[in-house]
């Protein structure tokens, strides 16, 4: 037995076996090929974001810029109050002709023959049907102007400010678009003299909704949106940490935590209309919390955060290492102190991360607030969270709908700014990371 | 020739090591990993101002006993300890014990450095805070300097206590956390390899402390290095798969057991 072994056993000792060809060739040609596939890849995603993004800044940056016209307003006591009565009844101030003091301050300006129906109308046309009320505004706030001569800025019609912003094609037959040519003429009539010009759009971060584009603006959706932002901070961070550390520090690992665990990941992946209706049927039909308002848009975002929220905090919490634990426990520290003196300051910065994330998530969720009826048309900016609202993305949603031209560059405008809070939310995020990251 | 009648009165010293009473007592120590049995009733006691070492193979509970002596095992999910095992006359596992107040007796210093990401003054204040060891800023600056005087430490960090304790050397980091676990004035200190991640030079250092400390603590060492053992302590145990394999002097245990698996063990011939 030994005898026959012995020799094959020297044999493979002597001499090693032949080297197989192992393809080193093939084996470097398929690892370029993957990191070419990768890149691939990443280019294709880093086009489609340029071109989203080139398309929304190209359409929308007019928006932050809206045409005025600065006439000079005769404040006739004639056309104000004709009989003298405001000292007694100062609610003919309010009921006066305003759009009677535009139309003389323009037909003078624009030197029309006053007689000439249309022109005037025309004419009148160009200013904003939202620049009565704002003489109207000026006057009942300081009756003394009646009488006075005084330079006044109106918005400009958006049909005029979007003809001013070359959004309007004039190749076209004058009865197919919604600006004739007379007032073209007039507008850049106005141009030339310096009264007609472009300002910036103060009125888009001011105004509440309004069916004429020119004076819409996004104050009601920011008012809203400030509102969900601050009740999803106050409620879902204090609730989806305490959670979290429950169930990652003290929590018994059974099947019970497990089933819970299973289901906070599963919460996650439910899509949010439906966390919508879960507020429509609990907070408005159950409970009669008010509809459109912030407040159960808010609790509803809640919701929708927390699983984002715990699930961030306990991988923070699992990734502070089990040596520093010991070490607290080994001193005879509480399992709550060894908590919040050591695990909690060390998991803060992933905890902060998740958090940040999680609210830039809801601040962009637009199905659910439309189930709760925060898609209302809001003109007045909300006081209270109880008060009607809207929020940015609806705002958007909502802007998109209408048919007007100049809502188009508004609906990308607000996109715009929605954008820029996301990008200063994801930068704060990775500047608290930064900031924050402990080595040990 | 000092040295020498130094070693001669170590040597005198250590056989009379029957004589020192025993600081905590373990009967019939077992413990359990949900289903899997790690020790199987040890009896082993721990004698007053001695350093015992614990030595084994892998795996074979020395560790586990070590950490049993404080409870840390009570932070793992599904451990068991059963049998008794006495601090002065009381059982630790008594319902009646703080957990708290026994850690506090009984520090450990872990395998791995691990100093609490925060400045040196802060890891070694920390124990004494949650203590109510020291009642004002200055009781506490002065334990803070007396224990890292005992660790050794104060020299080469008096100047930047206020520097983070994760920026010393690992060396430093160990004999950092033997300071930040004599703060609290514990009574025994368990050592779970505590040089096993350190460079020779730092080793030595750690063992001369080890020395010093032994004056006025009880210690328990795991330790993987034979020769480390034998450098260090005056009473060694040794395990193996969970059994206590024997328990002496030692001298004794390094020149002569009495089991001979302690024999194949020290020779090289498995673990």
């Amino acid at each position: 037995m030994t005898n026959i072994v012995s020799p094959v056993a020297g044999a493979v000792v002597s001499k090693a076996p032949e080297r197989r060809d192992i393809g080193i060739k093939r084996r470097y040609a398929a690892e370029r090929r993957f990191q070419a596939y990768g890149m691939a890849a990443i280019a294709f995603g880093l086009i489609f974001l340029v071109i989203l993004l080139s398309t929304v800044i190209r359409q929308g940056y007019t928006a932050f810029q809206q045409t005025a016209i600065s006439l000079p307003i005769e404040f006739t006591e004639k056309t104000i109050d004709p009989s003298n009565k405001r000292a007694t009844d100062p609610s003919v101030l309010v009921a006066a002709n305003y759009g009677a003091l535009l139309r003389d301050a323009v037909v003078k300006e624009l030197n029309i023959n006053a007689s000439s129906r249309p022109d005037v109308r025309d004419a009148s046309a160009m200013l904003s049907k939202g620049a009565p009320i704002q003489l109207r505004d000026m006057v009942v706030a300081d009756p003394s102007i009646i009488g006075k001569t005084i330079n006044v800025t109106v918005l400009a019609d958006a049909n005029v400010d979007s003809a001013n912003k070359g959004q309007i094609d004039l190749s076209v037959d004058e009865k197919n678009r919604k600006i004739n040519d007379k007032q073209v003429g007039w507008m850049n009539e106005l141009k030339s003299s310096g009264a007609l010009f472009k300002q910036f759009n103060t009125g888009l971060f001011v105004n509440g909704n309004s069916s004429r584009p020119e004076a819409a603006g996004l104050g009601v959706a920011l008012i809203g949106s400030l509102y969900l932002m601050l009740i999803v901070l106050v409620l879902s961070l204090p609730i989806g940490v305490a959670a979290s550390i429950y169930l990652e520090e003290f929590a018994p690992k059974n099947r019970l935590t497990d089933l819970i665990e299973v289901n906070i990941n599963n919460l996650a992946a439910v899509p949010s209309i439906v966390y919508g209706l879960l507020g429509l049927s609990v907070f408005i039909n159950f409970m009669g919390m008010p509809r459109s308002a912030s407040l159960v848009g808010g609790l509803v975002l809640t919701l929708m955060t927390l699983p984002t929220i715990i699930i961030a905090t306990r991988a923070a919490l699992r990734a502070v290492p089990p040596s520093i634990r010991s070490a607290a426990l080994g001193l005879g520290a509480s399992k709550m102190q060894m908590v919040f003196h050591h695990v909690l300051p060390l998991a803060m910065p992933g905890i902060l991360t998740g958090t940040i994330i999680g609210l830039a998530h809801a601040l962009g969720e637009t199905a659910p607030l439309l189930l709760i009826g925060m898609v209302a048309f809001v003109a007045n900016a909300p006081t209270t969270p109880l008060e009607p609202s809207t929020a940015l993305p609806v705002q958007v949603y909502m802007w998109a709908n209408e048919a007007e031209r100049a809502f188009v560059e508004r609906t990308s405008g607000a996109i715009i700014v929605l954008l820029l809070f996301l990008i200063v939310m994801n930068l704060g995020a990775i500047l608290l990371r930064r900031r924050f990251e402990r080595r040990w | 020739m000092n040295m020498l009648t130094e070693a001669a009165v170590e040597k005198a010293l250590d056989q009379k090591m029957n004589t020192v009473p025993y600081k905590m007592i373990g009967q019939d120590v077992s413990v359990y990993y949900g289903e899997k049995r790690a020790l199987f009733d040890v009896k082993l006691n721990i004698r007053e101002n001695t350093v015992t070492a614990l030595i084994g193979p892998s795996g074979c509970g020395k560790s586990t006993f070590l950490r049993s002596l404080n409870r840390m095992n009570d932070t793992i999910d599904n451990c068991r300890v059963t049998g008794k095992i006495t601090l002065d006359g009381d059982d630790i596992y008594d319902p009646d014990i703080d957990v708290v107040e026994l850690r506090a007796r009984v520090g450990m210093v872990f395998q791995k450095p691990n100093p609490f990401p925060k400045t040196i003054y802060e890891n070694v204040a920390y124990g004494p805070r949650i203590h109510g060891l020291a009642k004002t800023k200055a009781d506490m600056d002065q334990i803070v300097e007396t224990s890292l005087q005992r660790a050794g430490l104060w020299n080469e960090v008096k100047d930047r206590v206020n520097e983070s304790g994760t920026g010393l050397s690992g060396g430093q980091q160990q004999r950092l956390c033997i300071a930040r676990a004599v703060a609290v004035s514990p009574e025994v200190i368990l050592m779970d390899e505590p040089c096993s991640a350190l460079d020779p030079i730092a080793t030595a250092k750690v063992e001369e402390l080890i020395h010093e400390l032994r004056e006025a603590y009880t210690i328990v060492i795991v330790t993987h290095s034979m020769q480390q053992a034998a450098r260090v302590s005056q009473r060694t145990a040794m395990f193996h798969l969970g059994n206590l394999v024997e328990e002496n002097d030692t001298d004794k245990m390094f020149t002569n057991p009495d089991d001979p698996r302690t024999q194949d063990y020290i020779m090289g011939r498995f673990g």
